[in-house]
């Protein structure tokens, strides 16, 4: 294995991940709510009417977040690299439906939260979609 | 008071994956390149949020109420089943043909980026697919279990 140091930013990933656990922290102290992302998204879809606004205003903020960050700390950020085209994203985003879906989770419900709950349930799905994430990366760069 | 609590917390979560890096598909590909050259920053994403997670969730566990009075939503499964790890595991494959899981897909998104945005389609069609498919499931188990 090599490191590859020039891309290295252990202080702004802990920084951003340390705001990650503040909003998840926030989230059920506050509203007694778990932080999970796919299931916010995904419990808009079979809409029940006194369920929905929670959700809605939540991710109103998560989609002006790069806005107002801008706005507040010009050039903090960095464009984006998409290097997926068009038929794999589209294909990604099927598949990561999906599997939250069936898997009641993702990144921030199981991996930030679930973890931090000492959830069995959820140190098994990341460990999961860890591992496949790995292979699925191995597999497209290296022997493809 | 509600609203507005969740959508602060939306707008913090939004500028925790910015700023961790989590939006860049580029970055996370980085991370989960173990054999190329590997950029462990993420590693760093998720030890920070779960340090701090930690120290939230054991105080929420004390709670019967939130701070502003709702009911504690904790999720009472601890089923370790085949839907889970399988699920789990297609989520995995897709993460790692982007880049992107759903958080950063949709703060990509609100950047402007027309290719996140085609991915939230694509993931929400994926979620649509799964109520479908799970409805008819649950009715055809339900019809089992009357036969």
């Amino acid at each position: 294995m090599t490191i590859d140091w020039t891309q290295f930013t252990p202080w702004t990933a802990l920084a951003g991940g340390i705001l990650l656990g503040i909003a998840s922290a926030a989230f059920i102290l506050v509203n007694g709510r778990v932080l999970g992302v796919s299931g916010i998204l995904g419990g808009l879809l079979v809409p029940s009417r006194s369920d929905t606004s929670w959700r809605v205003f939540f991710l109103l903020g998560m989609v002006l977040a790069p806005a107002t960050l801008t706005l507040l700390a010009p050039g903090l950020i960095s464009a984006p690299r998409i290097e997926a085209g068009t038929v794999a994203i589209i294909a990604a985003g099927l598949l990561v439906g999906l599997g939250t879906r069936y898997g009641s989770g993702c990144t921030s419900g199981h991996g930030v939260c679930g973890l931090s709950r000492l959830s069995p349930r959820s140190l098994v799905a990341t460990l999961a979609f860890m591992a496949s994430g790995f292979a699925t990366v191995y597999v497209i760069r290296h022997l493809i | 008071m509600h609203r507005f609590s969740e959508f602060v917390v939306g707008l913090l979560f939004g500028w925790g994956l910015l700023i961790s890096g989590m939006t860049d598909p580029g970055k996370v590909l980085g991370f989960l390149d173990l054999a190329g050259a590997w950029d462990p920053s993420l590693a760093f994403v998720m030890g920070g949020g779960v340090l701090v997670g930690l120290v939230g969730f054991t105080l929420a566990r004390k709670r019967t109420r939130s701070l502003l009075g709702s009911a504690m939503h904790l999720p009472t499964s601890r089923d370790l089943d085949r839907r889970l790890v399988l699920g789990s595991l297609a989520f995995g494959v897709g993460w790692g043909l982007a880049g992107f899981c759903p958080g950063p897909g949709i703060v990509a998104m609100g950047a402007g980026e027309s290719q996140a945005a085609l991915f939230v389609v694509a993931m929400i069609v994926g979620m649509l697919l799964f109520e479908l498919l799970d409805r008819k499931a649950k009715a055809s188990a339900a019809r089992g279990a009357e036969a």
